[in-house]
């Protein structure tokens, strides 16, 4: 485990800040679908916080890019998008952070270089890919973030992508959150191998696995790693071992795994690490904690009220955004 | 006026767009140092370097993404599909993210993308390689969809297709590649949407596009022989449609004939018919009819092969059937 000591205090607290914020998010965007003002599909990321928030901490948005899967609202929240306009997002009204277009699965910020939230698993894959391109092609420094699930990687678009990342030097780092089951389907089920990563060498890119249940432990991996990838043009494939205490979706009850599983899991959770990380410095106080996690509840209850109180969007707003 | 070749045309609407915007690459299947399975792309990797003329491995859903990828962040790819055939395969990446990331982020994000190749059949190549799939594309909001008949269409077109914001297919044929036509020297564009009246006419309106085009000329010329004037109508854009200029020239006839090389269902010749029915119905002397491809995959043997498709007699017979002239 890393020494937080090393790290600005106020930094550490805003990554615990942050990965508070999705959770409670989350918790949030979960009970307001029980009361109908969310429908459709509602994929929760709770447990797996540390991946977007260390990632996201580790890179550059003015030059480096983020795409995702489905499971989305925690890198939305991650890269600095306004919960408000997430939950609107989610509440299908105009004040959501794509009008009311494409809810849970589809959050975008192009200012903030997040581009969404794709519904197709491992269709984000080959878009990241070309977003990598254009960075080499302008010889503009970035990199690009492609996350997706351990489901998506036995799609053709990953495999093609690597294979695309290689011969023409993309700085694409290809992560997979690999939450052990791909819906209700356990990774050893349908998988020839445990650790992803040896996949990477399939197309001559380097492969990492990383704990994805350490905030700083993805920091500091991905930060050396999108370096690395910075210098020398060359893609790489990681397998983050992380873990989803929900279902695969608001429908999902997870019946597939044991109460013992999720538990174990919960001993490892990345905000209680973080959190007596930082009281075991003396950077922080229960008291401390108590009150960020007030402040953060605020939030999202601010958050929720916004959403709540936004307009719907105007029937001839469907014929927009569908060309440019 | 020179006279060139379609493939000419096409390699010269993208070298100079190429040659004019820095952000224009392509990208596809043998487009580099072969030169284009169809020699479309010829002598452009000598002039634009590897960088922007970009041989891709046989990966259809890959390439297509990437540059689908690429155009959302400001480059502007051109994707050659070595045949719509094979376009099948990166349908995904163009019907769930070309034709929906700007929908998709609310209007924050354009594509603009030009997914170009030859479509419908060939001769002698069975039934994987000769579909005519325009109509899987021309189903799709969130696209634009382009078949040229003609080198001068196909030029002003796909120099438009390129600077557009927006996904555009442009549907080609390898049997016309080798057709010749007069291209101006001097540049100009061709509106997307405006369809062309390539021949005027006052008795019998023949509405088509892209391969098909010439049989329908070839068609007009024998009706002509029989005392019928017959209007072809070039759609020249499937998506959007030009609505104003079908329903001109049929209000101006009174007879309809859509040759569509697609299978007849739900296909852009359907859809067109059901177009004027709906709203020339007041105006029409006859039934709209539909010239399109038999119902079936097709076969290998040539006699087949073509009792098939459209045929020049086909159009004949069915102009002649709106016209009660049989």
């Amino acid at each position: 485990m890393s020494d937080v000591t090393k790290y600005d205090p106020e930094w550490l607290k805003k990554a615990l800040r942050d990965m508070l914020l999705i959770r409670r998010f989350e918790e949030k965007a979960a009970q307001m679908y029980g009361l109908r003002k969310i429908g459709g599909f509602l994929h929760l990321y709770n447990g797996q916080e540390a991946v977007a928030v260390g990632s996201v901490a580790a890179v550059d948005l003015q030059k480096d890019y983020l795409l995702t899967s489905y499971r989305d609202h925690g890198h939305a929240i991650a890269v600095g998008m306004d919960p408000k306009n997430v939950m609107a997002e989610l509440f299908g009204k105009i004040t959501g952070c794509v009008r009311g277009k494409g809810g849970s699965m589809h959050m975008f910020d192009v200012e903030r270089h997040f581009l969404g939230g794709n519904g197709i698993v491992g269709a984000q894959i080959p878009i990241a890919t070309g977003v990598a391109f254009k960075q080499m092609y302008d010889e503009d420094g970035g990199v690009t973030l492609c996350y997706f699930g351990d489901g998506a990687i036995h799609q053709g678009a990953f495999h093609e992508s690597l294979n695309l990342a290689k011969i023409w030097k993309l700085p694409a780092i290809y992560i997979v959150e690999n939450n052990h089951f791909g819906m209700g389907t356990a990774v050893k089920r349908v998988s020839g191998v445990d650790d992803f990563s040896v996949k990477a060498a399939g197309y001559d890119l380097p492969g990492y696995v990383i704990n994805g249940m350490d905030f700083l432990e993805v920091y500091e991996n991905i930060k050396k790693i999108a370096e690395e990838t910075r210098k020398t043009n060359t893609a790489c494939l990681i397998d983050i071992k992380t873990y989803r205490y929900k279902g695969h979706s608001i429908s999902d009850p997870a019946k597939y795994r044991t109460k013992e599983e999720l538990e174990q899991y919960k001993k490892q959770d990345p905000i209680v690490q973080l959190k007596s990380q930082l009281i075991e410095a003396k950077l922080m106080t229960e008291d401390d904690f108590k009150a960020l996690d007030d402040d953060v509840k605020n939030q999202v209850q601010e958050a929720v009220d916004f959403a709540d109180q936004s307009e719907e969007p105007a029937l001839h707003t469907m014929y927009e955004d569908v060309l440019a | 006026m020179p006279e060139i070749q379609m493939r000419e045309a096409i390699r010269q609407a993208m070298d100079e767009e190429m040659a004019r915007d820095g952000s224009v690459f392509l990208l596809g299947e043998e487009v580099g140092e072969y030169n284009g399975a169809y020699k479309v792309s010829k002598g452009l990797l000598d002039k634009y370097g590897a960088k922007r003329v970009l041989d891709t491995p046989i990966t259809e859903l890959g390439f297509t993404g990437l540059a689908v990828g690429a155009a959302s962040v400001g480059l502007r790819p051109i994707v050659e599909w070595m045949t719509f055939n094979f376009s099948l395969l990166a349908l995904d990446q163009v019907v769930n993210n070309a034709a929906k990331m700007r929908h998709m982020s609310g209007g924050q994000i354009k594509v603009p993308i030009v997914l170009r190749g030859p479509n419908g059949p060939a001769e002698y190549l069975s039934s994987q390689h000769s579909q005519a799939l325009h109509s899987y594309y021309a189903h799709i909001p969130g696209l634009k969809v382009i078949a040229p008949s003609t080198p001068y269409d196909a030029k002003g077109l796909l120099k438009t297709a390129i600077r557009d914001d927006n996904p555009v297919v442009m549907a080609e044929s390898e049997l016309a590649y080798g057709w010749t036509g007069e291209v101006p020297e001097e540049e100009y564009l061709i509106p997307i949407g405006k369809a062309d009246v390539k021949r005027e006419g006052s008795d019998v309106s023949l509405i088509s596009f892209g391969k098909p085009m010439r049989m329908v000329l070839e068609a007009a010329d024998q009706l002509a022989d029989i005392g019928l004037d017959a209007e072809v109508l070039d759609l020249r854009s499937l998506r959007p449609l030009d609505e104003e200029a079908i329903y001109a020239t049929v209000r101006k006839t009174n007879r309809a004939v859509v040759i569509d090389e697609a299978w007849p269902i739900a296909s852009v010749g359907s859809h067109v018919g059901w177009m004027i029915s709906k709203n020339c119905f007041d105006d029409l002397d006859a039934p709209v009819e539909l010239v399109h491809s038999e119902d079936v995959p097709m076969p290998y043997n040539h006699t087949l092969e073509l009792a098939a498709q459209p045929s020049v007699e086909k159009i004949v017979q069915a102009a002649k059937r709106v016209s009660y002239k049989e």
